[in-house]
């Protein structure tokens, strides 16, 4: 299924983008007609469509994205490469905080239901999930970048330090969305027989909820936990304009607002791919972990 | 839990913990200067590559004949130590400096530019700066096919270090041309080693293979985050550079750059959010700078229009805006309000139209123009780029045309690129526009409203407009040439195709560790002057 999916996503995005008003060389200081000419020779954009759909498909094929329009010099396969490590990083430790935060949090408040350990945590969490990226990473940049001067404000790799705050704005939302899916897992889990078993063989309480409530338990977030990966990949455009980080997903929107045809086609590709790929996963994780769909 | 505690510390440790000092601070002891610098550069190649960030990295890495003065004025040497002109100004003669040499330390002869220049005016490389070299004999022809001999270019290399140029005209501004980037030479070997002449893809711009003849020498350069350039010991005045670093910052989300001098990340800011601006003149914040800039905002009105086509209507709406109240109420920048296309004082070019504030007589135009009633003016639409101070500025005209003549008018924000296109195909009535001179002469302004040229975009022709901007290009005598510019402006505003809102500033925050960095009309600051120093 993969493979026509992706296909069909490039060829609807090739087309679709050809359509969007504007061109890659537009610009406020406009190119002579003969400049435009000789451009749109240069990178074959004087063919018919047919024919530059049939050459970028058997470029694709090849593994071969093309040049960036808006880069001279620059290959979008070359691009991709240097941004995606650096998406992938920052997506790695959100989703690392957010697994940390939110499983903790939710495990606790579904123990302690009812009690402040339930409600601060759940408040917490409803907050993280309606503030959105935008304002918290600013948010967190005044507090800790410029009142406290304790991190750098912006950056990757290049001031001591300057991981933390991305990561946390970008995880925090996360985390939010998985306390509550987890805290919702544990409880249905937690009120089964078996727990009750468990707990009648003499099981300490941290035996019971590690070995057999959270397996199940935690079900839910392991389902969310692939399409999540694929919307922080994608959806890291955000917390990366903060920051000014350099991945992937500042490629992505501005090769849009630049028709950069090529960076578009490129990234909408190597997105949808990591979607498909990550759903995937999440199905084969969730499969393992319940033994009921396993026999299914 | 062990495990959960260990992912979280190892977490911190790759983010890594040190040293407390800031950029800035550290810079100020090892002499490197961190700048904001908007966008990332689309390339380093200056036949190339458009737009202001490519060329704040550039004026560090290469250089032309000349170089602009980073006090305004008159043009310094560059490449050419002394240069003469002759008696009709048509033949310019340039002597290169005997120690000009290229990062890797071949001589700079006058060969490397008649290859430079013919590598701009090949038409295949698709250089959008062409017209920059227009004014020499044969550039036209040989860019656009006419000839193919590239001999009929009017440019020579008497000698390794005499370079002769013919021009059509007596050209006053050529020497400022020459300070542009896209009339810079390039290696001729080093292109050639990754490409043909004509390779808008050659990897001769990547560290390790760039070779130029600038002050400073490209060490490395990460893809959307920063580029770093180095003192070049090969420049032939290394002695007058006193960095020995530059960190060129990518810095495209304006909020954040701000946040990045307040922490000390950077010591100037590319630009300044617009509302941060008014706290900052409030603060009396002593970083912020607010220097004349050579650029005008205008909105553009398209002639074709059955509306617009009546000068009367045009100039009925130019006259019912309040431009001191714009600058004081919307803008708040500093910005001056505008009466005239070109920037007043541009190289001492002072133009004389006058648009006053005047609703009254806006209204008799209208009337003049056959609208008894405003009720009769059909509804007109603004074009604008969506931007929220571009918003603001459509907003307050809209209210200042209902209010004063009575007129609808809706505002549509487009896409940059929609935008672009619609304004290209005449696909718009009013347009914002801004305009900012490449080189300090009323020319770079006034051509732009030639017949056929591509910026244009009004669809107004006017043939003594026409004449007498070609006219005063002819002439060597720069008071008569002014005078001929000006009666163009006059006949210019007269028609108004375009309306002239305010002046440029460029509002900036500068570390006040940065030492000559001074301001000037084109924002050219060329880094061998700048040093940084506590006071």
């Amino acid at each position: 299924m993969a493979v026509p999916v992706i296909l069909a996503v490039a060829t609807m995005t090739f087309f679709l983008v050809k359509l969007a008003p504007g061109g890659p060389f537009d610009s406020e200081k406009a190119v002579s007609p003969q400049v435009l000419k000789n451009l749109n020779e240069v990178y074959n954009l004087d063919a018919s469509q047919w024919e530059q759909y049939t050459d970028y498909m058997s470029g694709l094929l090849q593994g071969d994205f093309g040049p960036s329009f808006k880069y001279p010099g620059r290959s979008v396969t070359e691009m991709i490469g240097i941004g995606l490590p650096i998406t992938f990083e920052l997506a790695l430790y959100a989703i690392l905080i957010a697994v940390i935060i939110g499983v903790l949090a939710g495990v606790l408040a579904a123990l302690k239901r009812n009690t402040l350990l339930d409600f601060i945590p759940m408040a917490i969490a409803m907050i993280g999930i309606c503030v959105p990226t935008f304002l918290m990473g600013p948010l967190l940049v005044l507090i800790f970048g410029i009142q406290l001067e304790w991190l750098p404000v912006s950056g990757w790799g290049q001031l001591a330090g300057d991981k933390i705050l991305p990561s946390v704005t970008l995880g925090f939302a996360y985390a939010a969305y998985i306390a509550r899916l987890s805290r919702g897992g544990m409880l249905e889990v937690l009120n089964q027989d078996f727990i009750r078993t468990a707990r009648a063989k003499g099981l300490t309480e941290i035996m019971v909820v590690t070995k057999h409530a959270m397996q199940g338990g935690l079900i839910p977030v392991v389902s969310f936990l692939g399409p999540a990966v694929a919307g922080l990949l994608a959806g890291s455009f955000v917390v990366e304009t903060i920051f000014q980080i350099p991945g992937l997903g500042r490629f992505y929107v501005e090769a849009a607002l630049n028709r950069d045809y090529t960076m578009i086609l490129g990234t909408t590709i190597f997105f949808s791919a990591m979607i498909v790929f990550f759903n995937l996963l999440s199905d084969l994780a969730a499969l393992w972990l319940n033994p009921r769909s396993r026999d299914v | 839990m062990k495990h959960l505690y260990l992912a979280l510390t190892v977490i911190i440790f790759i983010s890594g913990c040190s040293s407390s000092v800031s950029p800035v601070d550290d810079g100020l002891e090892k002499g490197i200067f961190h700048i904001g610098n908007g966008a990332e550069p689309q390339g380093l190649d200056p036949h190339i590559v458009t737009g202001v960030p490519e060329h704040h990295i550039l004026i560090s890495l290469c250089e032309g004949l000349t170089t602009s003065n980073p006090m305004g004025g008159e043009n310094l040497p560059g490449v050419a130590e002394s240069w003469d002109v002759s008696e009709d100004g048509t033949i310019y003669t340039f002597y290169l400096q005997k120690n000009g040499k290229w990062s890797n330390g071949d001589p700079l002869t006058a060969d490397d530019l008649v290859w430079s220049w013919k590598r701009i005016l090949t038409a295949s490389l698709g250089s959008q700066y062409p017209d920059m070299l227009y004014y020499v004999k044969g550039a036209y022809e040989y860019h656009s096919g006419l000839t193919n001999d590239f001999k009929d270019v009017g440019i020579e290399a008497l000698d390794d270090y005499t370079f002769r140029v013919h021009l059509k005209n007596p050209t006053p501004f050529f020497l400022g041309l020459l300070s542009h980037y896209s009339t810079w030479p390039v290696h001729k070997d080093t292109v050639l080693k990754h490409g043909d002449i004509d390779d808008r893809n050659g990897q001769w711009t990547r560290p390790g293979n760039f070779v130029c003849n600038g002050a400073f020498q490209l060490k490395s350069w990460e893809l959307n985050s920063k580029i770093v350039v180095t003192k070049s010991p090969t420049y032939w005045d290394a002695d007058t550079v006193k960095l020995n670093e530059i960190h060129y910052h990518v810095t495209t989300n304006i909020m954040t750059e701000d946040r990045m001098f307040r922490s000390g990340q950077i010591h100037t800011t590319y630009t300044l959010p617009s509302n941060k601006c008014t706290a900052y003149i409030a603060d009396k914040n002593p970083a912020l700078k607010i220097d004349p800039y050579m650029g005008t905002y205008f909105y553009r009105l398209n002639t074709k229009d059955p509306i617009l086509k009546d000068p009367l209507v045009r100039r009925a709406l130019a006259f019912s805006i309040n431009r001191e109240q714009l600058v004081d109420k919307v803008t708040k920048c500093g910005q001056l309000p505008a009466y005239s296309f070109t920037p007043p004082g541009a190289a001492g070019y002072e133009p004389n139209t006058e648009i006053s504030f005047d609703p009254e007589y806006a209204k008799s135009l209208l009337k003049e123009a056959g609208y008894e009633s405003t009720e009769d003016f059909p509804k007109l639409e603004i074009l604008f780029n969506t931007n929220e101070d571009h918003r603001k500025i459509a907003l307050a005209i809209q209210q200042m045309w209902q209010q004063n003549l009575g007129i609808d008018v809706q505002l549509v924000n487009q896409d940059w690129k929609v935008y672009l296109a619609r304004e290209m195909i005449g696909d718009y009535q009013v347009s914002r526009a801004g305009w900012i001179g490449d080189y300090e002469d009323p020319n770079t302004f006034l051509d732009l409203l030639r017949p056929n040229r591509g910026n244009n975009k009004t669809g107004w022709e006017n043939a003594e407009y026409d004449s007498l901007v070609e006219q005063a290009n002819t002439l060597q005598d720069q008071d008569l040439r002014y005078e001929l510019l000006s009666k163009a402006e006059n006949i210019l505003i007269n028609e108004m195709p375009i309306i002239p809102l305010y002046t440029y500033v460029r509002a900036y925050q500068l570390s006040p560790d940065v030492k000559g960095f001074y301001p000037n009309y084109l924002d050219h600051h060329h880094p061998k002057y700048i040093y940084l120093e506590r006071d």
